[in-house]
C-alpha cells in the first residue's frame, strides 16, 4: 500500500509539473508564427485592429472537434467583427494521426468554408507553450497594450452532442464578459476531448 | 423480492439497450468510483474511435482475464456516442474479443463531472483510474499491462 500511495504522490507531482507549463487565466500568452492552410504564415501581431483572439486547438479526425466545427464558424461570424477572431490550430503529428495532415487540413477548411485561419503547429511547440491538453481546447485572449492576456480556458459549451441542448455557452459568455470589461465566470472549464497526438519518441 | 426491487431500480437508472451495454449518466455511474470493499477497480475511460485507447485496450482485456478471479475488476467506460453503440462500439468489442465489463457514460456536461473522477484530469482520453478502499492512482495518459500490474500488486491485495 505504501507503494500505491507513493506512486499516487509521484503521479500528482508529475501532473502538477506538466500543468505548470501551460497558461492559467490572467497569464500573458506568447505570440507565435505558424503556417496557415494557404501557405502564409500568421502571427497574432498581424491583427492590428483585433481586441483579442479565440485560439482553438482543434483537428480534423477527433469526433469532438468535428462536433464543434459549425459552432466555431458561428462564433467567428459573430465575434470577428467585434474584434475577437477565431484562430484554429492543429497540434497533432500527422505521422501519428494521418487524418490531420496539412493536405487534410486544407481539404477540411475548403469543405467547411472556414472563415478563420487553420494553422499547423508542426513543431508542436505552440500547444505545449499554451498548455493545450486535448482537442478541442479553447484559449480566449484579450489584447492589453502590447500583451495578450489569457481570460478564459476550456470548453466551448456544455453539450457537444447537440447544440440545441446547450445550457451553458462558456466561450460565448466569456467573450461577452471581456467585451463588457468583466472577467469571465467561470474562467476555466474542462471537457472530454481527444488527446494531442505527439511525435513518437 | 429484494432482487426484484433491486433489478427494477437498476433498470430505471440504467438504460440497457439491445446490445446489453448499460448507458449511464454520471450520477448513476459515480458510486462505482467509491466502492469500499476488498476489490481493486481498474476504470478505463476510452472510445472506439480513439487510437491510443484502441492500442491499450488489449492490455486491459488481458488484465481482466488474468485478474477477474483475484479481486480485481476492470471496467471499460466507453465515451462513444450512444447512437453508435450498435454500429461501432459493439462490432469493435466483438472483433477484438473484448469481454471486460463495458458501460457507456453518456453525460455531455463534462465540466460538471471531470474533476469528480480526478481533479488533475484535463479530459483527454485515454485515462485510467485504479482504486481500492486504501488509495487511488490516476493515469492521465495511455497505460500498458506491466504498469497496471505493478500498481495492482503494490497494494495489500496479493493475488
Amino acid at each position: 500500500m505504501k507503494k500505491l500511495v507513493l506512486t499516487s504522490l509521484l503521479g500528482t507531482l508529475f501532473v502538477t509539473t506538466l500543468l505548470a507549463d501551460g497558461y492559467k487565466p490572467g497569464d500573458k500568452a506568447s505570440d507565435f508564427r505558424l503556417m496557415n492552410i494557404d501557405g502564409q504564415y500568421i502571427s497574432l501581431n498581424d491583427y492590428k485592429s483585433a481586441k483579442g483572439f479565440v485560439i482553438v486547438f482543434t483537428c480534423n479526425h477527433c469526433p469532438y472537434a468535428q462536433a464543434y466545427q459549425e459552432r466555431l464558424i458561428a462564433i467567428d461570424n459573430q465575434y470577428a467583427s467585434k474584434g475577437f477572431p477565431v484562430i484554429a490550430i492543429n497540434p497533432n503529428d500527422p505521422d501519428v494521426s494521418p487524418g490531420d495532415s496539412f493536405d487534410e487540413m486544407q481539404k477540411r477548411a475548403r469543405e467547411k468554408k472556414y472563415p478563420f485561419p487553420y494553422l499547423f503547429d508542426e513543431t508542436q511547440e505552440v500547444y505545449k507553450m499554451y498548455g493545450a491538453e486535448r482537442t478541442p481546447h479553447v484559449f480566449l485572449l484579450k489584447k492589453e497594450e502590447n500583451d495578450f492576456i489569457v481570460k478564459y480556458i476550456g470548453a466551448i459549451d456544455d453539450n457537444y452532442k447537440d447544440a440545441t441542448l446547450v445550457t451553458k455557452k462558456y466561450l460565448e459568455n466569456a467573450i461577452e464578459a471581456v467585451l463588457s470589461g468583466q472577467s469571465p465566470e467561470p474562467s476555466h472549464t474542462k471537457a472530454i476531448g481527444c488527446s494531442i497526438k505527439t511525435k513518437k519518441q | 423480492m429484494k432482487i426484484i426491487i433491486l433489478l427494477t431500480i437498476f433498470a430505471l437508472y440504467e438504460n440497457i439497450n439491445h446490445s446489453g451495454i448499460p448507458v449511464v449518466d454520471f450520477d448513476t455511474f459515480e458510486p462505482r468510483l467509491h466502492l469500499k470493499n476488498d476489490t481493486t477497480y481498474v476504470i478505463n475511460f476510452w472510445a472506439s474511435w480513439c487510437l491510443p485507447c484502441r492500442e491499450e485496450l488489449p492490455d486491459l482485456e488481458k488484465l481482466h482475464r488474468s485478474y477477474y478471479t483475484k479481486k480485481v475488476k476492470v471496467i471499460l467506460v466507453s465515451l462513444d456516442m450512444p447512437d453508435q453503440i450498435e454500429s461501432r462500439l459493439v462490432p469493435f468489442l466483438e472483433k477484438n474479443n473484448i469481454t471486460a465489463p463495458t458501460i457507456l457514460l453518456d453525460d455531455p456536461d463534462f465540466n460538471r463531472w471531470i474533476n469528480k473522477i480526478d481533479n488533475t484530469w484535463g479530459g483527454a482520453i485515454p485515462a485510467t483510474l485504479i482504486y481500492n478502499k486504501e488509495g487511488r492512482v490516476f493515469l492521465n495518459r495511455k497505460t500498458h499491462y506491466e504498469e497496471l500490474e505493478n500498481i495492482i500488486q503494490s497494494n495489500t491485495i496479493k493475488p
